[in-house]
């Protein structure tokens, strides 16, 4: 693993194709995520877009794609003035389903040390992760405000 | 006790649909925590130097500490030592503290587990592989009144890097 990264699992009673799907269609993901918009063909060397409200926030491409086991992509942000000029980074989703349970697998890496992208990430994962579990178990997505996740580069951003 | 020395090895933060004051109640009930927590119980003791302890189901003492800071409904932060004979002397106490904060209509938990010594990865992946289930299953147990059952394998490597130091484990 390329250090700093960032690991999360979470285990959500769902099925791992109701749980690809969550994380791979937009009708989802602006519930749980945000309000952000996850676009793309989902074939590998494919571009995606982070799209929150009309507005591209990330950009990346496809790197592994394999129903529902496996999700990969690159993260490039492109909003923030510091954050856009960082290399991009990874993310990847893994999916094991058991019983009646998946247990997802985030990890998010390769970034620079000083790098403004992992603070944000690093905070906004759990928050859009937690929402995700909620919204497959309950049906109900949480309502979070952005700002109570404190991400000083990004709040500018998005406030600007 | 000085919490100074304690660096974190593990921070896990999850957003719960519920309120601090339930979010306290099922982290220091021993019936709560007996449906989220791999069926153990945690029977503390809310004071600052009072007893924390978690029993297997079969009632056999697990774990064992000391309430070290406790602000009801917001920071709960005990010693959290395994009861494996020469664990502590070898590895030194672990330190797990619980922070409630309000976010929004939900509520963030975050969890971290402290050490004050440099300790291996291998020991600290069982915490790595077990907190999120526990945590996982306490959300869903808030949420929708059901617990998760959630099948582990035995934190093998853990348990290797244990028996290596001389640790004697179950």
């Amino acid at each position: 693993m390329l250090k700093p990264a960032f690991n999360y699992i979470s285990y959500i009673e769902t099925t791992a194709e109701a749980l690809w799907d969550a994380l791979t269609s937009s009708e989802f993901t602006t519930r749980y995520w945000f309000d952000t918009s996850v676009i793309s063909d989902w074939k590998v060397g494919s571009p995606v877009a982070l799209v929150i409200r009309g507005l591209t926030t990330d950009v990346g491409e496809v790197l592994e794609a394999d129903r529902p086991r496996r999700l990969a992509y690159t993260f490039h942000h492109i909003l923030n003035e510091r954050a856009m000029r960082e290399r991009p980074s990874r993310v990847t989703f893994v999916l094991e389903p058991r019983d009646n349970i998946v247990k997802l697998t985030v990890t998010h890496e390769g970034f620079a040390d000083d790098s403004v992208v992992f603070d944000g990430i690093s905070k906004g994962w759990p928050a859009i992760l937690s929402s995700l579990k909620s919204l497959l178990e309950s049906g109900k997505p949480l309502v979070i405000p952005f700002d109570v996740l404190d991400i000083a580069e990004l709040d500018e951003t998005f406030h600007a | 006790m000085k919490t100074d020395p304690f660096k974190p090895t593990l921070v896990y933060t999850i957003y719960i649909a519920s309120t601090p004051e339930k979010v306290w109640q099922a982290l220091a009930s021993a019936e709560f925590s007996q449906r989220y927590f791999f069926g153990n119980s945690v029977e503390v003791d809310l004071r600052i130097g009072g007893a924390y302890i978690v029993r297997t189901p079969d009632g056999a003492l697990h774990i064992s500490g000391e309430v070290i800071e406790c602000e009801p409904d917001r920071k709960l932060t005990v010693t959290f030592n395994v009861n494996w004979p020469a664990l502590v002397e070898k590895l030194g106490p672990t330190l797990v503290t619980y922070e409630i904060e309000p976010a929004g209509d939900a509520v963030r938990l975050t969890l971290t587990e402290a050490h004050d010594r440099p300790i291996s990865d291998d020991i600290l992946s069982g915490g790595r592989s077990g907190w999120p289930a526990i945590l996982s299953s306490l959300k869903s147990l808030l949420e929708t009144g059901q617990a998760m059952v959630i099948k582990m394998e035995p934190p093998k490597q853990m348990l290797a890097a244990l028996k290596k130091l001389g640790i004697a484990t179950p």
